[in-house]
C-alpha cells in the first residue's frame, strides 16, 4: 500500500540537466517543488575526483555512469517482424543516471539547429516538391521557430558558459565562425577554446576546398566563467577524459556546475534520489493528473500528490514514462493512428580516418570532448538536394576527444584483428592518424518507433521499453554522399590513405555510435500526430509537460543538448507566465 | 594538477627531443617512474591464479600472447599481465555478470542485437575452456604444445565460428577473448594487466596523467612523460585492485 504523501505544486521526474534547470526556475517563482532522481547524489567533490576518474575500463568500457540495465534494460530489434531482445550490455547508446543525468558524462558539444530544420516538412515540399521524399518518410515541423526559441539557446549558453565563435550576429556573417549558422543575438559567452593539431589541419585542408570551417562550440570552458545564476566554471585542461566520464575540474558545464549550487540552495526544492518513479496518476476521468507513485531505494511506495507533473527524463525514459502512465495514444505502426512511441529516431554517423606517415604527431590524448573544427557545409539543407534522392546532412569535423587506448586503436583496413600484424598496425597509427567525425541527421519513418515490451519486465516488475528501428534509405544515402566529401578533405590534408566508413545498415546494438536518442513523444500542431503541443504540454493530460529530446520530431544534423536547452527554457516561460497563471490547456486541440 | 607540475610539464615538452623526460618532473611524478628500459625486458612476476584452473592457465597464457605476441615494440599480453587481468576479472563482480542484464527468456538473436547467451562471462570460459581442452586432448597435443603456426590456425577456426564448446559458438567466445585481452593490455594497470604500464609506453598514451593546457597547441610535438598510473602512490608503486566497481 502507497504511503500518500502532503502535496506539493509541481514534481519533476529525473533531476538531470532539463529537471535541474525547471526545477531552479519553479522553485524560485515561489512554487514548492519536488525532484525524484532515480539514480544517487554525486558532486565533483568528492565523486568526481582525480586520478580515479581517470579509468578508461571503469567509465569507458564498464559504463559506470550509466542506466542500470540490469535492472531497468530496454529491448530491440531491427524490424517489427522479429523478436525484439534485451540489449544486455550497454553500447550503441548510453544513458546515465543519478543526479545531474546524461549530462554529467556528454562531451560538451553545444550546437543550436537551424531554422530550416523546425519547420523541415513545410520546407521540403516547397524546395524539392511533393513526391521527394520515400513515402515512408514522417518527417514533420516542430510548431516552433528557431525565431522562437533564439533566446532561450542565448539564455542556455550564458547558463552554460559555452566557448565559441558566432558566425552570424543579427544578421551580419562573422569571420572565423559558422557563415551557415542561424542569425545569433550576440556571440557565445566566451572564446573558443584552443584547437587541437587535427582541428588545425583540418582546418586549413577545408579551407582549400573553400569551405567554412569553425570552432567546436564547447561546454568544456575556454576560460574561467561566472553564469547569470552566479555559479563559477574553471577552464578545460583538455584531459582526455571527457565522454563517459565526470569532470574533476569543474570545466565541464553540467548540472552539477552551473545549476544546481542554487537550486539545492532554495528551501522551495527538495531532492529525493534514489526513487523510481513507477507512473504519472491519473484520476477517473483520464485528463486530469493526481501526482506519481514512486519506489524508494528501500522499497516502500509512495504517492506524491501535485498539481503539475513534469516528465524530464531521458528521452527513451520519456516515452516509457507516458506509456506505463497511459497518457496519450499508443503508436500502431500498422495503421499509422497514434503517436506515443511514434517519430523514434536516432543520429547517423560515419567517420573518416586519415592515416599519415610517422612524422606527423598528432597526440590525440590532448582534448576536450568539444576542442575540434568543423564544416557545416554539407548540414541540414545548406545544400542542394535536388537530384540527390535524400535530405538532411552532416557535418564534417576533426572532433576527436580522446586517446584512450582500449577503445582508441586506429589501424588501416585489411590488417589482422589481433597477432603481430595487429600489434605492429597499432604502435604505427596511434599517433599518426587523423579521425573526422560526419555527424549526420535522422529522419523518421513509419516503420521506426518505441512501445512496452510483451515479455521482458524490469526489476520492479513494469514492461521495459521496446525500441524497433533501422537505418532509414534516406539516412544510409545522406551518409554515403557526405562521407564521401570528408574523404575528399583527408586527401586534402595530405594523408597517406584516407578511408571513409559511411554508415551502413542494419543497426546494430553493438557499437557505440552516439546518445543522441530523439522522438517518441513528439511536439507539433495537430494532436493526431504529436504527443505535446508546442510548449511541451500534453494534449491529453494538460497538467503533465514533458520535455526531453524526444520531443524532436526527427533528429536534425547537430548533437541535440543546445536544442533540448532553448526547449527547457521556452517551455519553462510558458509554464511560468502562462500555465501557472492560469492552469488549462495551453493550445485548443 | 598544481602550477609546479604545469611548469614542469612546459619545459618538458620543449625539451623533449634532447632530455630524458623524468629529469625534469617534480619530485612527485619523478619518483612514480618504473624505469622504462627495465620495464621491457624485466621477467614478469608469476601470476597466482585464482580463477583459471592448471589446464586453463596453460591454454589462456600461450593463447593471449599468440593474439598479442611479444616483438620488438615491446612486450606481449605475457610480459604485460594479461592472463592475470582476466584471471581477476573473471574471478570477480565483472565475471560474476556485473552490468549484464541476465533475465530470460533466452533466445538467440540477429547480430545486431548482441549478446543473447544466458552465461556470465565466468561460466563462459570454464565452458569454453573446458570444451577446447577436451576437445585438443582427444587430438593428442595440447594447446600449449603446438606450433605457433598451429596455434594461430586453431585459434582462427575459433574465431571463425567452427566449433560448438559446450554451448558457446566459439566465435563468441574468440570475441570475449580477444576483447579482454585488448582491455588487460591497454586498461589502467590497477586491474592487473599492462604491467609497468607497457603498453602504454609502446604507443606514447600518457595514462591517467591528464592537464595538457600548455600542450595542446604546441602542434606536431611529440609529448614526451613517463605515463601514470590512477593507482601510483607516492613512492611509485602501482597497487593492483581488482576489486573496482563498475559504477560511480
Amino acid at each position: 500500500m502507497a504511503q500518500r504523501l502532503k502535496e506539493v505544486d509541481v514534481v519533476v521526474i529525473g533531476v538531470g540537466m532539463v529537471g535541474s534547470i525547471v526545477a531552479k526556475e519553479l522553485a524560485a517563482a515561489g512554487y514548492k517543488v519536488v525532484g525524484l532522481e532515480r539514480g544517487q547524489t554525486r558532486f565533483t567533490v568528492p565523486e568526481f575526483q582525480s586520478p580515479a576518474v581517470h579509468d578508461e575500463l571503469r567509465f569507458d568500457i564498464r559504463k559506470a555512469l550509466m542506466q542500470d540495465n540490469t535492472r531497468e534494460p530496454v529491448t530491440f530489434r531491427n524490424q517489427g517482424a522479429q523478436v525484439a531482445l534485451p540489449v544486455r550490455r550497454w553500447e550503441s547508446f548510453l544513458p546515465g543516471t543519478g543526479l545531474g543525468g546524461s549530462m554529467v558524462h556528454w562531451n560538451g558539444q553545444t550546437y543550436r539547429f537551424q531554422a530550416t530544420d523546425f519547420q523541415l516538412a513545410t520546407r521540403t515540399r516547397e524546395r524539392y516538391g511533393k513526391n521527394f521524399l520515400d513515402p515512408d518518410v514522417t518527417i514533420q515541423d516542430w510548431g516552433v521557430t528557431y525565431d522562437d526559441l533564439e533566446p532561450h539557446y542565448d539564455r542556455f549558453e550564458y547558463l552554460l558558459g559555452t566557448s565559441g565563435k558566432a558566425g552570424n550576429i543579427k544578421g551580419r556573417i562573422q569571420a572565423g565562425g559558422d557563415p551557415h549558422e542561424s542569425p545569433r543575438s550576440r556571440d557565445y559567452p566566451t572564446p573558443p577554446q584552443k584547437e587541437h593539431f587535427q582541428g588545425a589541419m583540418f582546418r586549413k585542408a577545408a579551407g582549400s576546398l573553400g569551405y567554412h570551417p569553425f570552432p567546436q562550440p564547447s561546454s568544456n570552458l575556454s576560460q574561467p566563467y561566472t553564469n547569470p545564476e552566479g555559479v563559477k566554471l574553471n577552464a578545460c585542461v583538455f584531459c582526455g577524459f571527457c565522454e563517459r566520464y565526470a569532470c574533476e575540474h569543474y570545466a565541464k558545464s553540467v548540472p552539477q556546475t552551473v545549476i544546481l549550487p542554487v537550486l539545492l540552495a532554495n528551501p522551495n526544492f527538495e531532492l529525493r534520489t534514489g526513487c523510481q518513479v513507477q507512473r504519472i496518476n491519473l484520476d477517473s476521468t483520464k485528463k486530469h493528473a493526481t501526482g506519481v507513485t514512486y519506489i524508494d531505494a528501500v522499497g516502500r511506495v509512495f504517492e506524491q500528490p501535485a498539481s503539475l507533473v513534469i516528465t524530464s527524463t531521458f528521452a527513451i525514459n520519456n516515452i516509457r514514462m507516458l506509456l506505463l502512465s497511459g497518457i496519450g495514444k499508443p503508436y500502431d505502426p500498422a495503421t499509422g493512428h497514434g503517436v506515443v512511441g511514434r517519430n523514434y529516431a536516432y543520429q547517423t554517423m560515419s567517420t573518416v580516418a586519415s592515416f599519415f606517415d610517422e612524422d606527423v604527431i598528432v597526440n590525440p590524448f590532448m582534448a576536450s570532448g568539444a576542442s575540434g573544427t568543423l564544416i557545416n557545409d554539407f548540414a541540414g539543407d545548406n545544400f542542394d538536394h535536388s537530384g540527390l534522392g535524400f535530405i538532411g546532412g552532416a557535418y564534417i569535423g576533426a572532433v576527436n576527444t580522446n586517446g584512450r587506448p582500449i577503445q582508441y586503436h586506429p589501424v588501416p583496413p585489411g590488417t589482422p584483428a589481433w597477432g603481430k600484424g595487429w600489434k605492429q598496425a597499432v604502435v604505427k597509427h596511434y599517433n599518426h592518424t587523423v579521425m573526422f567525425s560526419c555527424h549526420g541527421s535522422s529522419v523518421s519513418q513509419r516503420q521506426n518507433y518505441c512501445d512496452l515490451d510483451p515479455t521482458y519486465r524490469d526489476a520492479w516488475g513494469q514492461p521495459v521499453l521496446r525500441i524497433t528501428f533501422d537505418f532509414p534509405p534516406n539516412d544510409i544515402k545522406m551518409a554515403a554522399y557526405v562521407t564521401a566529401k570528408a574523404v575528399e578533405i583527408g586527401k586534402a590534408m595530405g594523408a597517406k590513405q584516407v578511408v571513409g566508413s559511411p554508415r551502413k545498415g542494419p543497426y546494430t546494438v553493438t557499437q557505440y555510435q552516439t546518445t543522441h536518442n530523439t522522438g517518441g513523444t513528439v511536439m507539433g500542431d495537430d494532436p493526431k500526430t504529436s504527443v505535446v503541443n508546442r510548449y511541451l504540454q500534453s494534449w491529453d493530460v494538460p497538467n503533465v509537460f514533458v520535455i526531453g529530446a524526444s520531443n524532436y520530431p526527427q533528429n536534425a544534423t547537430w548533437n541535440p543538448t543546445g536544442t533540448l536547452g532553448a526547449l527547457t527554457y521556452w517551455a519553462i516561460d510558458a509554464l511560468k507566465n502562462k500555465y501557472l497563471k492560469s492552469p488549462g490547456r495551453l493550445v485548443s486541440a | 594538477m598544481d602550477k609546479v607540475t604545469r611548469r614542469s610539464f612546459v619545459t618538458t615538452v620543449g625539451a623533449a627531443t634532447v632530455a630524458p623526460a623524468a629529469a625534469l618532473l617534480p619530485l612527485t611524478a619523478a619518483a612514480a617512474v618504473v624505469p622504462a628500459k627495465t620495464a621491457n625486458t624485466a621477467e614478469p612476476p608469476k601470476t597466482t591464479y585464482l580463477f583459471f584452473n592448471t589446464a586453463e592457465v596453460l591454454f589462456i597464457e600461450a593463447a593471449c600472447e599468440r593474439l598479442i605476441p611479444a616483438d620488438e615494440s615491446g612486450p606481449g599480453a605475457l610480459g604485460a599481465g594479461v592472463p592475470n587481468y582476466l584471471d581477476k576479472q573473471l574471478g570477480g563482480a565483472w565475471g560474476a555478470g556485473e552490468r549484464l542484464y541476465r533475465s530470460g527468456p533466452w533466445q538467440p538473436g540477429t547480430p545486431s542485437q548482441g549478446y543473447q547467451l544466458p552465461f556470465t562471462p565466468a561460466e563462459l570460459f570454464h565452458a569454453s575452456l573446458r570444451a577446447i581442452n577436451r576437445d585438443l586432448d582427444a587430438h593428442g597435443t595440447p594447446f600449449h604444445g603446438m606450433s605457433p603456426e598451429a596455434q594461430d590456425a586453431y585459434l582462427k577456426s575459433l574465431e571463425s565460428g567452427a566449433h560448438d564448446l559446450d554451448g558457446v559458438p566459439s566465435g563468441v567466445f574468440f570475441d570475449m577473448l580477444l576483447k579482454m585481452s585488448i582491455e588487460g593490455f591497454f586498461s589502467d594497470p590497477v586491474y592487473g594487466g599492462n604491467r609497468n604500464m607497457v603498453a602504454w609506453r609502446m604507443i606514447g598514451f600518457p595514462g591517467a596523467y591528464a592537464d595538457y593546457f600548455e600542450a595542446i597547441d604546441r602542434h606536431g610535438v611529440k609529448f614526451e612523460r613517463e605515463p601514470m598510473s590512477l593507482a601510483e602512490d607516492g613512492h611509485g608503486h602501482i597497487h593492483v585492485r581488482q576489486d573496482i566497481p563498475a559504477n560511480l
